[in-house]
């Protein structure tokens, strides 16, 4: 389990990594590593070059600003979870950072990495959907900016062109109006999800639902978006029989065929559960973070 | 099995030079790009207290510390280190050059048996100790402190009662939380 | 001062400290000068024809030193021994280190490759290219043994490599006349060891002395020296195995051999270079064996008031695609079938089937888990049928104290001899759970749970295990008489069960020292070469009582020794913390090197002990020769303990679980383990001992397993897919102990390596049943248990 040869490039700036990725279009860009270097080290993946971030400091950074919390690209998602400013701006984003792997892994990882790795099953593109974020990347063109929901096209895969970088990941701001909740069932501690439900709530006056954003991960080839629960919810108090039709609408949206650890009908299950508790526990903080 | 194709640009073995400082010694080596950190430890630096475990970042027997944060060393190439500081098992010890408090609250409560994982979770653990983080030294808190390193050998047990006995030694039970000694 | 016995206290191991500081002995963290690395090519297909390999590519490339297969490894070229043959065992099949002309499992070594590195040894190992034509692959011992399926080896016949059967009693009749019969189908699936650190050889050939040194991460030094020296042609004492730090075992480093076991070797002489093979975790999924699956279909016969009077068990036992190890596993499952309990009459019928699979060895418990969770499965279902509490049950047909030794006539133990327990008391075992887990105050608090939705759960599974088995171990003290250290050798080996620890207790009881004043030796066929390995938690009765036997014999050398010296009466020297004066002058006290010195005869006083133990020295004349006949110079001696039969030890386990009806999740609330292991040596370590296997016990019950696909791929090679237990889901362990000695060694001890292992998966069974009672349709008789499986069992019609 030693990876194969590659070339290896160190770029010192962001200009100079993305015009290296544009020479080499099949190269694989190393952030943290803790994604890639695994398929490395099993031959999975066996890139000719390596494009390494490290010395790319500006991609390092944590900004609050203008109800956006922009996280570089670079930053460790340890960083990123311990970063009091992004607490403060949306406490989801430090609740879903807890879920991902081990704090050794979130040492390493970065937060750019996770989002262009696009892992179905992984916690941060999730938070991206259910927030509306997206991210800015730059190629030799220039920049733009990918919304989440055009992001993540399928299992492992995004819409960056393949001589494009992901340079900072911007996730909305949540004001003390939003409750916000991210569950999910692994089968150990650490593991990807089975699946999880990452939610964020808004009551109006009335205690009925106001705004509302879903989104789930480990239950298909990309993240989902929940919008027919989020539907099934607006306006409505947050009943039982609201959140078993959330739940159910949710449950909708599961693809992921039978698998050892979860067959299909049980990752239903799992998201209707998941879909209410969340939600319940998204409206417990609100109340709490309001009263 | 197919032959794989092999770009010029691979055929040679790249290599680079690179500075680290371990355990507080300054290092040079030149060191194929492709070496993993574990290797660049056990191999080339002759550190052989970290152990390779699965080479996928899941066990944890690799753990070292680089500028003082727990890092798989099998996730790491060695050239992404180069500037950098680590430590390794060989240089954990305590002021007098005995045990560790960490060291000798696992021996205390047979926090190890067969003790190849014994040098990840030491690493972990002392990071953990030494972090500005808030501690929950619950029986739950601390399993998930140590969960990202595998043992197969002690039922973890051990190692749970060991946390707790190093974190009172290190004066990190009292506050369970904020503004950890240095 | 008066020294207290070491043993049974919880005394600090002496292996830690080095453990601790980074300075283990791993294989790979020997530094051999100019070492090579092996990497093998392995078949990517569970069943294919072999139509060529080519290695000119991989032979090319910088670096690479040697490239084989099965047409270049010269006498090797040959099937691997079957280690344990049996009369039912009819149709053996073992590998070839590499594969001639097919492959037979996912993982098969094809070639390998030497080269100057291990990432040059894969660059090139990828460069090798084989065509293979696919054939069917056989999975699954239910596909094997059905009619037509295709046979993994050529003129096996319905892939049965033995047919096994065994009675004790008289079943039939005992059926005939049953009041009441429980049948149950239970299935434990396949598992892996998976030790931390994966197998590894390295080897050296030193080309002007004539002598190979092996160093292998073995529980088996001794048997692996034996045999290398057979496939070699070398004189045993020209072999050298070391078995270093080893990194767990748990029965999967026992087998010999593995394909670079003896591939590494060749190699280091063909080469005359070391070379070393670092077995990495994807080969530890693949080429190293696995365990536990076996289906077993299980009958009860009972009265109406719940007393067992027959057992008929029938099992298939999936071997993989080899047999190397013999039917171990499924015959310590046979022999233990009816557990803990009375059961008169027994039928026990198995089948060991190949399949396109990595061959199957023991695992820590070795057949023990599959047993247990079948008999106690079973119980819980004839409680259950016949409205009987789980535990009742269980009293009423427990052994009693007063029917040991309790044979089982017709019943074969895997070490060859009959079946029969020492002794014990299993209703105290029971009691003490239930003391513990206080079933009536759980049962209203379950059902004051279940009104609020919760599901809370509590089960129990007891256990016996036959363990010390034989048939020798030796032991080897010596004083030394530098440092007064006492040196216990045997032909063990130890992957963390701490044998530096409790063999020095035993050895330092019966000399006079502290247990830190003694160093054990073992693993290395250099310093002792008597012996047979470590499994089958035999290693504390084994070889515990030669070192006994041998520390004995030392002591009296020390007495007699000291009593000339002091010119005392033998019954008069004391020996206390390595002090030996003779009783109430101990201020003339003579330490042990002083006395080791002394025993032997010397010409040149090198130190100041020496000079008063030299030829010249007035106090040493005597009439004739210096030694007398028979008498040999210094504090040594080796004995052997070879046991006439099997120990027997016992418990049982208790859970309370809640498991969540929405997710099937399950959380342990309590784990209760009561259990009697003989006389406790080092409680510290019997606890380690205990509560390591909990949780891979914990592995088996809700986690591990090897996901095989219909082709014979393994679809989770890695510890990121095969779920071996984080800290967050093993529970903490409350312990009970009781101690009865064992009256078949001198110690009173018997074996705890894999008890704790055994009932694991049963109890847990039986309490997530119990949990889940209102939603399930039928029993849990299935493991592990999924929140999957747990879903789909609530959802069956």
């Amino acid at each position: 389990m030693k990876p194969s040869r590659f070339e290896y490039f160190a770029p010192e700036s962001l200009a100079e990594a993305v015009a290296l990725r544009d020479a080499h279009p099949g190269a694989a860009v190393l952030a943290g590593g803790q994604s890639l270097l695994p398929i490395m080290n099993f031959r999975l993946g066996r890139p000719e070059q390596v494009i390494d971030l490290r010395k790319a400091s500006e991609l390092a950074f944590v900004r609050v600003q203008n109800d956006v919390v922009e996280v570089g690209a670079m930053t460790r998602q340890r960083d990123l979870e311990r970063d009091e400013g992004a607490a403060r701006a949306n406490p989801l984003i430090a609740e879903s950072l807890r879920l991902v792997a081990h704090a050794v892994i979130r040492n390493r990882g970065t937060v750019g990495g996770s989002i262009a790795h696009a892992d179905p099953a992984a916690e941060l593109p999730a938070l991206l959907s259910c927030l509306d974020g997206s991210v800015e990347v730059a190629g030799v063109r220039g920049r733009r900016r990918i919304s989440a929901g055009e992001l993540f096209v399928f299992h492992l895969t995004t819409s960056l062109e393949p001589n494009e970088v992901i340079t900072s990941v911007s996730f909305p701001a949540l004001e003390p109006s939003w409750g916000w909740s991210f569950l999910e069932v692994t089968r150990r501690h650490g593991d990807f999800a089975l699946a999880g439900v990452c939610a964020a709530l808004k009551l109006d006056g009335d205690r009925c639902v106001g705004q509302v954003r879903l989104a789930a991960c480990g239950i298909g080839t990309t993240p989902v978006r929940l919008s027919t629960a989020e539907e099934a919810l607006l306006s409505r108090p947050l009943t039982e029989k609201a959140l078993r039709e959330a739940g159910r609408a949710a449950a909708g949206y599961v693809t992921a065929g039978d698998e050892t650890q979860a067959s299909t009908a049980y990752r239903r299950q799992l998201v209707e559960a998941l879909v209410r508790r969340s939600l319940l526990r998204a409206a417990a903080r609100l109340e709490r973070r309001t009263s | 099995m197919t032959g794989v194709e092999t770009s010029e640009a691979v055929e040679a073995e790249q290599k680079t030079s690179l500075r680290v400082v371990v355990n507080g010694t300054a290092y040079e080596r030149v060191v194929p790009v492709r070496r993993l950190l574990s290797d660049f430890l056990r191999h080339d630096l002759g550190l052989t207290g970290t152990h390779v475990g699965c080479e996928h970042g899941v066990c944890g027997c690799c753990t070292v510390l680089v500028d003082g944060r727990a890092t798989r060393s099998c996730l790491t190439l060695a050239c992404q280190v180069d500037g950098l500081s680590l430590t390794t098992i060989e240089g954990v010890k305590s002021a007098d050059g005995g045990l560790h408090p960490v060291q000798q609250a696992l021996s205390d409560c047979h926090g190890l048996q067969c003790g190849y994982c014994t040098p990840g979770f030491v690493i972990s653990i002392l990071e953990v100790l030494n972090s500005p983080d808030e501690l929950d030294l619950s029986e739950e808190g601390v399993r998930e402190m140590i969960s990202g390193n595998l043992c197969r050998c002690t039922g973890y047990q051990g190692i749970v009662d060991a946390v707790r006995q190093a974190a009172v030694a290190m004066g990190r039970d009292g506050d369970a939380g904020k503004g950890a000694p240095a | 001062m008066t020294s207290a016995p070491s043993f049974g206290t919880r005394v600090r191991r002496n292996e830690d400290e080095r453990l601790l500081t980074g300075r283990g002995r791993y294989i790979d963290d020997i530094t051999l000068e100019g070492a090579l690395a092996v990497a093998f090519v392995r078949s990517p297909m569970a069943s294919a024809r072999i139509i060529s390999v080519d290695t000119s590519q991989a032979m090319a490339l910088e670096g690479v030193h040697l490239v084989v297969t099965c047409d270049d490894i010269e006498h090797l070229d040959t099937e691997m021994p079957l280690l344990i043959p049996d009369p039912s065992l009819t149709s053996p099949r073992t590998q070839r280190p590499l594969a001639r002309g097919e492959v037979f499992y996912v993982g098969q070594t094809v070639a390998m490759v030497v080269a100057d590195d291990r990432y040059v040894a894969e660059d090139a190992a990828d460069l090798v290219e084989v065509v293979y034509e696919p054939l069917e692959a056989v999975v699954g011992v239910d596909r094997a043994v059905a009619s037509g399926a295709r046979s993994v080896h050529e003129g096996v016949a319905g892939n049965v490599a033995a047919h096994s059967r065994q009675r004790s009693g008289e079943p039939d009749a005992a059926f005939a006349s049953a009041e009441h019969v429980t049948s149950v189908t239970v299935r434990v699936e396949r598992s892996s060891a998976a030790p931390m650190e994966p197998r590894a050889v390295a080897a050296r050939w030193d080309s002007v002395l004539g002598e190979l040194t092996v160093w292998d991460g073995t529980q088996a030094p001794i048997s692996v020296r034996g045999g290398l020296a057979s496939l070699f042609g070398l004189d045993e004492h020209r072999v050298r195995v070391v078995a270093p730090d080893v990194g767990g075992g748990f029965g999967q480093k026992v087998l010999l051999f593995y394909p670079d076991e003896v591939l590494v070797p060749w190699a280091a002489v063909k080469l005359n270079r070391p070379v070393k093979y670092i077995e990495d975790r994807q080969e530890n999924f693949l080429g190293s064996t696995h365990e536990r699956l076996q289906v077993h279909h299980i009958e009860l016969a009972a009265t109406r008031d719940g007393l067992v009077t027959g057992l008929r068990d029938s099992f298939l036992h999936d071997t993989g695609a080899f047999i190397p190890y013999g039917l171990a596993v499924a015959q310590v499952a046979a022999g233990q079938i009816a557990g803990s309990y009375r059961i008169p009459n027994i039928s026990v019928d198995f089948k060991a089937v190949y399949t396109n699979t990595v061959p199957v060895t023991p695992y820590r418990g070795c057949g023990r888990p599959h047993a247990c969770f079948a008999i106690e499965r079973a119980m819980d279902v004839l409680a259950d049928d016949l409205g009987i509490d789980r535990f009742e049950i269980r009293r009423r047909n427990f052994i009693g104290t007063e029917e040991f030794p309790y044979d089982r006539p017709g019943l074969i133990f895997a070490d060859g001899q009959p079946v029969s327990y020492d002794g014990g008391d299993y209703a105290r075992a029971l009691s003490l759970l239930e003391e513990a887990l206080d079933p009536p105050a759980f049962r209203a608090e379950q059902e004051a749970a279940r009104s609020e939705g919760r599901y809370l759960g509590l089960g129990l599974a007891c256990y016996v295990e036959g363990t010390g088995l034989g048939p020798y171990e030796g032991g080897h003290v010596k004083v030394h008489p530098i440092t007064g250290k006492v040196y216990v050798n045997t032909g063990l080996s130890s992957q963390g069960q701490g044998h530096a620890t409790s063999f020095a207790q035993i050895a330092a009881d019966e000399v006079g020292v502290s247990p830190s004043d003694v160093v054990v030796v073992e693993g290395d066929t250099g310093e002792f070469d008597w012996g047979v390995a470590t499994f089958a938690s035999r290693a504390a009765v084994v070889s515990g009582n030669a070192i006994r036997k041998a520390a004995l014999i030392v002591r009296e050398q020390i007495v007699h020794q000291a009593s000339q010296m002091f010119e005392a009466a033998p019954e008069d020297i004391v020996i206390e913390e390595g002090k030996v004066f003779v009783q109430g002058v101990e201020s003339r006290a003579l330490t042990l090197a002083e006395v080791a010195t002394m025993s032997n005869p010397l010409r040149y006083a090198f130190n100041k002990a020496a000079q008063s133990a030299t030829q010249f020295t007035p106090a040493a004349r005597r009439d004739g020769a210096a030694l007398a006949e028979g008498a040999h110079p210094g504090l040594e001696a080796t004995d052997y303990f070879s046991p006439a039969s099997t120990t027997w030890a016992y418990g049982v386990h208790g859970a309370i679980v809640e498991v969540d009806p929405a997710t099937f999740e399950v959380k342990v609330k309590r784990y209760v383990c009561v259990h009697d292991c003989g006389r406790m040596i080092n409680p510290m370590i019997v606890e380690g001992q205990v509560i390591g296997g909990v949780a891979q016990g914990m592995g088996g019950a809700f986690y591990e397993l090897l996901d095989y696909d219909a082709e014979g791929n393994l679809r989770n090679a890695s510890l990121m897919e095969f779920l071996m237990p984080y800290a967050t889901e093993v529970p903490r362990v409350e312990i009970s102990h009781l101690e009865t000695p064992s009256p078949r060694n001198p110690l009173g001890v018997k074996g705890v390596g894999e008890a704790g292992t055994i009932p694991v998966a049963a109890a847990f069974a039986s309490a997530v049943e119990d949990a889940l009672a209102p939603l399930l349709h039928g029993h849990l008789l299935d493991v592990p248990l999924s929140p999957t499986s747990l879903h789909a069992a609530t959802r069956a019609g």
